[in-house]
């Protein structure tokens, strides 16, 4: 598939919402746990080697399930392919904790539904649509319930 | 750089609801020539197949960080995505009528993960406020609260701590490998006895430097600056594309 590679690169040196030195483990036969830069930016995971400028890979974080394994360690998988685990072990149990909690939160589809519910909470608690004032209502994608093609 | 490339597609290719799809000309890279392309934008994710049918993806657009802009072209209904990049390549793009190169270039606009995030915010402030108000009297007197109400001064009240399972998969069934259709309530996964559970409110980003701290600001105005900013780009577009129209052909 292709893809703008460069402008991915580009985001991949913006600041980070999360940052660290984590210990990450690739579902690839034989892989082990690599100390690797795992950085959190929009809806993507980016890893580094730890001394290189530019990221080895980056993970799109929709559709995925972010799964508390044994202490200090999380996973993310993938809805299509939920054996195909990317492992991570934190330093600390807390440090693997915040880590769940932000990967959670970090996609757009999760926004989204985010989006969705508090605009009805404040329509219900007001009669009035808060995205009107920003001309914005009819925007596809602050839509409630899901839309086909 | 890797990319988890089938997750992409399965993404590209799943009933979640697209916030805009149709055909559009791509302009090739080296070759001006025009390829029709199936799109479908997701999120911050522009993909295009080469048919409407096709199972995956040619190929795909991150559009963080994008500017959306009409162009010259004598193919008509023309615009661009650019990036900010010296190097950057410009995706021109052709629609096949004026309202849907209009429908394109403000849903692109507003494409990104930033903007989202954004609205989220500010929409979770304005129910906050409300909530505060409710609870709390009113202005600058306090009144003695019923209660139930007192313990919730910095946090919204009710709002119960349930996390997603999956992410961006709530509406979707946990099972690990069956799917479900959709939920039409629109909004989080259901708990056991089957009433709407809402998502968990999004992090307050931490103060970690001055570019996220003024981007982060929550402050009615910097949302509705950012807004009428992005208002004011849309109908300039606009106005721009009706003046080519009304003005002389070259």
């Amino acid at each position: 598939m292709r893809y703008n590679e460069r402008e991915l690169l580009s985001l991949a040196r913006q600041p980070a919402e999360k940052a660290a030195e984590i210990r990450m483990r690739v579902p690839k036969k034989g892989s082990v746990l690599k100390k690797r830069l795992v950085k959190l930016v929009v809806n993507f995971l980016f890893y580094f080697r730890t001394d290189e400028a530019e990221p080895i890979g980056a993970l799109l974080l929709e559709h995925c399930r972010i799964t508390k394994e044994e202490e200090n360690v999380f996973s993310i998988s993938f809805i299509e392919e939920p054996e195909r685990k990317y492992c991570f072990e934190c330093a600390t149990e807390e440090q693997c904790q915040e880590w769940v909690e932000a990967l959670k939160r970090a996609s757009y589809e999760f926004l989204r539904r985010s989006l969705i519910f508090y605009r009805n909470e404040i329509q219900k608690m007001t009669g009035k649509d808060p995205l009107e004032q920003y001309g914005i209502s009819e925007e596809a994608r602050f839509q409630l319930g899901t839309h086909r093609q | 750089m890797k990319l988890n490339e089938r997750s992409l597609a399965f993404y590209a290719t799943c009933d979640s609801p697209a916030d805009n799809s149709g055909f559009l000309y791509k302009r090739g890279e080296r070759h001006t020539a025009y390829h029709r392309r199936w799109f479908v934008l997701k999120g911050n994710m522009l993909f295009y197949f080469e048919e409407r049918e096709s199972r995956e993806p040619v190929g795909v657009i991150v559009l963080e960080g994008c500017n959306v802009e009409l162009c010259d072209s004598a193919e008509g209904f023309a615009f661009a995505i650019r990036f900010g990049g010296t190097k950057s390549r410009t995706y021109v793009l052709a629609a096949e009528s004026q309202a849907a190169m209009e429908s394109w270039v403000k849903s692109l606009s507003r494409a990104s993960f930033d903007y989202m995030r954004l609205v989220v915010r500010e929409l979770e402030k304005q129910l906050q406020d409300m909530r505060l108000g409710l609870a709390g009297g009113c202005g600058g007197s306090w009144k003695p609260k019923p209660p139930g109400l007192e313990q919730s001064r910095e946090r919204l009240p009710a709002l119960p701590a349930i996390p997603p399972k999956e992410n961006g998969c709530a509406v979707w069934d946990n099972v690990v490998g069956a799917e479900q259709p959709p939920d039409t309530s629109g909004c989080g996964g259901h708990d056991e006895d089957g009433s709407p559970r809402p998502p968990p409110l999004p992090p307050r980003r931490r103060v970690s430097n001055s570019e996220a701290t003024s981007a982060m600001a929550e402050s009615p105005s910097t949302f509705c600056r950012l807004h009428e900013q992005y208002s004011r780009e849309v109908a300039r577009l606009r106005q721009d594309w009706q003046q080519r129209q009304r003005g002389p052909r070259p």
